[in-house]
């Protein structure tokens, strides 16, 4: 089966500042791929080339010529002399059912809101809304940027039990940023760690014995969640340059590191 | 009624038709200052078409297309923000278009009837242009209207989902250069912006979605345009002033009045 989408050794620069080095980034039919990196590190930059919204100066990006996106932007402001309801927001570019529109809405826990003004949402209500405006267009891939900003760490759990389960419904490769650099979905296949370049990359560990996070999350809150332990080769000068660590010789400098499978 | 005073309200009524619904996307896509270079550009296209010995509109037309143009090419470099850039081009073109028609010593050019609008000097043929360039814009903004509503909403959100932006950028830039065009005879280059703007600012407040503040602007756009024309006549006022002026009052009593100022909470 051929990946939904294929970077390979993607490069962006803007105003003549690199913002992405030599990126390579697989999302398939069924996975969740979760890009984690700190502010600036070009998650939404990443994002936008893997959409086809901006291009690439280097490297390679495929999309898969069937593809069908279901996109949560990381910010969305519509300004108030724009008067618009939920309902028209939702099928702003879809052709829907009144029935899948409300089931969407009610998936996310905001049916009540179809008919509201989105300028009289609250941050919470609003993000919900969106996603499930993304879901409403059966898209084989879902990119989710940032789909847990505004929510409090029960909406957050409960985003991603949402996610999961619309992933494990419909077959939908997921792409999802996150700026937690630590805990990820806990169903997520492959974590990138991004830094301008990808930093580390791999398997989350599943930490759901663990106590602390038991006492943390819940026992819900933590089957769904994951810890990312990195794994980096190198460190960061302030400057953000790429310094390799010179008492380590043995060290291989090779980008993609193994993880062990947790439990899961 | 004498024959050139309903010539004038029919004609006014067109522009307001036409001026009602691109007005909503200048407002909601914050074009103001686009609109305003477009049509200050105007004058030098009204000044193309003498030297050139075609009719005015269509020199205005060609010119705000050839701005337009300009404008969009702009938009991606980075070298001058976008807004002084605008700021140049408006007052730049507004300037080269006064001087280009000082220079037409062997046409007579009612420069005021250009600057302000000279809605009561509207013959049939003007009308003509303006319900049949009406109709066109109107048609065309009719089809692109989903994809241009899913773009001024979130533009990459849009494009996602696969709404080609800059196809109906320049369809939306070309519709605004004809309404330019056409709306110049009633309001004046000076104040065709203000046409696009003010009624659309009034609509705000009654509409609970898009294409019900379209209609509600043609509606406020119309009633400013009769009210702006009688007192033009009454007290012998510029006609473009006068209906921007009216406009203004209904833009206040829009604000005064109650309806819609409270939305309230679904729940």
């Amino acid at each position: 089966m051929t990946a939904l989408v294929e970077l390979h050794n993607v490069g962006l620069v803007r105003s003549g500042k690199r913002i992405l080095d030599r990126v390579d980034l697989t999302v398939g039919e069924r996975e969740i791929v979760t890009l984690i990196g700190p502010n600036g590190a070009g998650k939404s930059s990443l994002v936008k080339v893997a959409l086809g919204l901006d291009r690439a100066d280097q490297g390679k990006v495929r999309r898969r010529s069937d593809l069908r996106i279901g996109y949560l932007p990381q910010r969305f402001h519509l300004d108030s002399a724009l008067p618009m309801s939920v309902r028209r927001l939702m099928t702003l570019t879809v052709e829907t059912t009144e029935d899948k529109l409300l089931a969407a809405l009610d998936e996310w826990g905001v049916g009540r809101l179809i008919d509201a003004s989105i300028h009289v949402l609250s941050g919470g209500e609003m993000q919900r809304v969106m996603l499930a405006r993304a879901m409403l267009r059966a898209p084989n891939l879902l990119v989710l940027d940032e789909p847990t900003q505004n929510l409090d760490i029960n909406g957050a759990v409960e985003c991603y039990q949402i996610i999961q389960r619309i992933r494990d419904r419909t077959g939908c490769g997921v792409l999802l940023v996150s700026h937690d650099l630590n805990i990820v979905m806990a169903a997520t296949t492959r974590v990138y760690c991004l830094n301008g370049h990808v930093c580390c990359s791999g398997h989350p560990d599943a930490v759901s014995r663990d106590p602390e996070f038991l006492r943390l999350f819940g026992p819900s809150g933590a089957s769904t969640l994951a810890l990312y332990a990195h794994h980096h080769d190198h460190d960061h000068a302030p400057d953000g340059h790429v310094v390799n660590d010179h008492h380590d010789h043995d060290h291989k400098h090779d980008h993609v590191h193994d993880h062990k499978h947790g439990p899961h | 009624m004498d024959d050139f005073i309903l010539r004038a309200l029919v004609a006014g009524c067109g522009i307001a038709l036409l001026a009602g619904p691109l007005g909503c996307f200048v407002v909601w896509r914050r074009m103001a200052y686009f609109g305003d270079t477009l049509s200050h550009a105007a004058l030098l296209g009204v000044a193309a078409g003498f030297a050139l010995g075609v009719s005015p509109i269509i020199g205005v037309m060609i010119t705000c297309i050839a701005v337009g143009a300009l404008l969009l090419g702009f938009q991606s470099q980075s070298r001058v923000p976008t807004d002084t850039l605008l700021g140049i081009l408006s007052h730049a073109a507004l300037s080269f278009g006064l001087i280009a028609i000082g220079f037409m010593d062997t046409v007579r050019v009612d420069l005021m009837g250009y600057l302000f609008g000279d809605i009561l000097a509207v013959t049939a043929t003007d009308i003509a242009w303006i319900y049949g360039g009406a109709v066109g814009v109107l048609a065309v903004l009719a089809m692109i209207w989903r994809p241009l509503i899913a773009l001024t909403v979130h533009a990459d959100l849009a494009m996602a989902e696969g709404i080609a932006a800059n196809r109906f950028k320049v369809i939306f830039m070309l519709l605004i250069a004809v309404t330019v065009a056409l709306a110049m005879k009633i309001v004046g280059v000076l104040l065709i912006s203000a046409l696009l703007i003010i009624p659309t600012a009034a609509a705000r407040r009654f509409a609970k979605g898009p294409e019900a503040m379209a209609l509600i602007t043609v509606v406020l756009g119309m009633i400013a345009v009769g009210a702006g024309l009688f007192y033009s006549i009454q007290w012998d006022l510029p006609s473009g002033p006068a209906i921007v002026a009216a406009a203004t009052f209904v833009f206040v009593l829009s604000l005064l009045s109650g309806a819609g100022s409270t939305q309230p909470r679904q729940s």
